[in-house]
């Protein structure tokens, strides 16, 4: 995969695509895997009454009504979409919106001034805060351009440095696992 | 009715050439003109006096056309007409003009270079390692802080939960984290702790149920294993994350790992992990989800310390090698961008025009 990504040849793009696609099909048979060790999980709890064996059950026939539903009148049957529109979506968004919540808390304790760094962070915050809403405008004409500014110059450079020190840990660790040094995530010791 | 001009002039400046670094399978049309048009038609022959055969049509802003129906090696006679109103003007024929098959894409060179660079580098101090030098490598507090975590759960009598984050294994960041998911059973299997292992992937589950068995018995604990505990999830992010939260508030895991990728989710089981008091150790290369795992977690492994962390916690020479060379690397970047700087500022055109052609 890494030489083809400097071959544009056809026989190299090809054999390249033809990794990914094995590994598509892959993918798919995991799929059974994945369902079935959510059915084996499940039924063991209900069978020996394990706490909240309950939630289990409820789990297990969703599971169930959604295949059915899926297999015999596709992804586009009513009960499928009925399901997946009030239930699946709307409780996903809730969770995705108590992010609001956490952003507040996390940010209570993150930015409290307790070293000098930690005070230079306060202060860009708080900036970046009100830069972004528009009273912030209303206070100084400038907030928004000195967010610009933050947001473009300091935070893409710090983020810059993290992103090339990322993909140098990754060209590393690519090499440990080529070369065979790194097994540990197949479960093998190292070398 | 109308009237149409058809005049041939030469004003309009046209280039017809194999298109660079591709499979062969294209040739690349560049234009020129005085004046703004508001179409331009491209024209195509085997024969500079040939039938021409119209293959395209693009906006009066364009300047560039790829024709991408064509026969490696065959030659290509062009011409383009350039529309205003009713009137058309046509280019002088160009060609010939034939695709050819690149085996090498020149416009990534200096990334190859890097590359070769950095491999010889880690290679070096690997080889370096393997004859008994000693490499000095800094400390990571993270990572020192994991296998204090487990004792703290061992302690209070309590799991230690892992989450080796959302993506599949064809992320490098799921198989570093799997590396660490390695050493850190390793530890819990020896100190006899239950280590759930919940996955968002059916891969990524029996990938971790094959490292935490290998780990158990490596360390003479297989009666310590329980595939249960490394259960598939759902694909679903949010429905994930809240059967994560769940086995937190429930079980009250005394430490949460989170090495992986990660995304809006980062926050949602940090923040559920501080509220139920666990030693929480996190570690993400994706730089969006750093500031909250920061924010949250006791201690955060930023980005390249996530791919170290196999080789760190080994502590074998041979893994360390490699580290070593990173830093080689690192220091070659910073070279390259303070050159950068410098060519900028002294307009050393040789050298901006080297990264620029990088796709």
């Amino acid at each position: 995969m890494l030489i083809t990504f400097f071959i544009p040849a056809r026989f190299a793009q090809a054999s390249s695509q033809t990794l990914q696609n094995w590994y598509l099909g892959v993918i798919a048979f995991f799929v059974f895997i994945g369902i079935f060790n959510l059915i084996k999980i499940n039924v063991e709890k209900i069978q020996r009454h394990l706490r909240d064996w309950q939630y289990s059950f409820i789990l297990l026939f969703f599971l169930g009504v959604m295949l059915g539903a899926g297999f015999i009148g596709g992804r586009d049957s009513r009960i499928f979409l009925y399901f997946f529109e009030n239930f699946q979506v709307p409780l996903g968004a809730t969770m995705f919106s108590l992010l609001a919540f956490f952003v507040a808390s996390a940010s209570f304790r993150a930015f409290r001034a307790k070293t000098p760094e930690a005070t230079l962070l306060l202060i860009a915050a708080v900036i970046v805060m009100i830069g972004r809403i528009p009273i912030g405008y209303l206070i100084w004409h400038g907030f928004p351009d000195l967010v610009e500014w933050i947001m473009q110059v300091p935070n893409t450079a710090a983020k810059r440095g993290i992103l090339f020190g990322i993909d140098l840990g990754l060209i590393s660790m690519a090499l440990r696992v080529l070369l065979g040094i790194e097994r540990s995530y197949m479960g093998g010791g190292s070398e | 009715m109308c009237l149409i001009f058809f005049i041939i002039i030469y004003g309009i400046n046209l280039k017809a050439f194999d298109t660079p670094n591709d499979d062969g399978s294209g040739i690349t049309l560049k234009w020129q003109t005085d004046i703004q048009y508001q179409s331009f038609g491209i024209y195509r022959s085997a024969e500079p006096t040939g039938i021409f055969e119209k293959i395209g049509e693009v906006d009066g802003t364009e300047i560039t056309f790829l024709d991408s129906n064509v026969k490696i090696g065959k030659e290509y006679f062009y011409k383009i007409s350039a529309k205003q109103d009713t009137l058309s003007i046509f280019s002088q024929v160009i060609g010939p003009a034939k695709a050819e098959v690149q085996y090498f894409n020149t416009s990534r060179l200096p990334m190859a270079i890097c590359i070769i660079i950095l491999f010889a580098a880690v290679l070096g101090y690997i080889s370096q390692a393997r004859k008994g030098g000693k490499l000095f490598i800094r400390k990571i507090p993270a990572l020192n802080a994991i296998e204090e975590a487990i004792g703290r759960a061992t302690e209070m009598g309590k799991p230690v939960l892992y989450v080796p984050g959302i993506m599949d294994i064809d992320d490098p960041q799921t198989i570093a984290s799997m590396s660490i998911l390695s050493r850190v059973a390793e530890k819990t299997a020896e100190y006899g702790t239950p280590l759930y292992v919940p996955t968002s992937r059916s891969m990524a589950m029996t990938m971790a149920q094959q490292v935490v068995k290998e780990s158990a018995t490596r360390v003479g604990r297989p009666d310590w294993y329980n595939s249960d505990n490394i259960h598939y999830i759902t694909d679903d992010q949010f429905a994930y994350v809240s059967a994560v939260d769940g086995i937190m508030v429930r079980e009250r895991p005394a430490t949460n790992l989170y090495l992986g990728t990660f995304y809006a989710e980062s926050l949602i089981l940090a923040e559920t992990g501080h509220s139920t008091s666990a030693i929480q150790i996190a570690g993400t290369a994706m730089p969006d989800q750093l500031p909250f795992f920061v924010a949250a977690c006791d201690y955060t492994l930023l980005g390249e310390e996530l791919y170290a962390a196999s080789a760190y916690l080994s502590q074998e020479p041979v893994q360390l090698g490699s580290l070593k060379g990173q830093d080689l690397g690192k220091l070659l970047f910073i070279g390259v961008i303070l050159i950068g700087v410098l060519s900028q500022i002294l307009s050393w055109q040789f050298f901006i025009n080297l990264f620029n052609t990088i796709e």
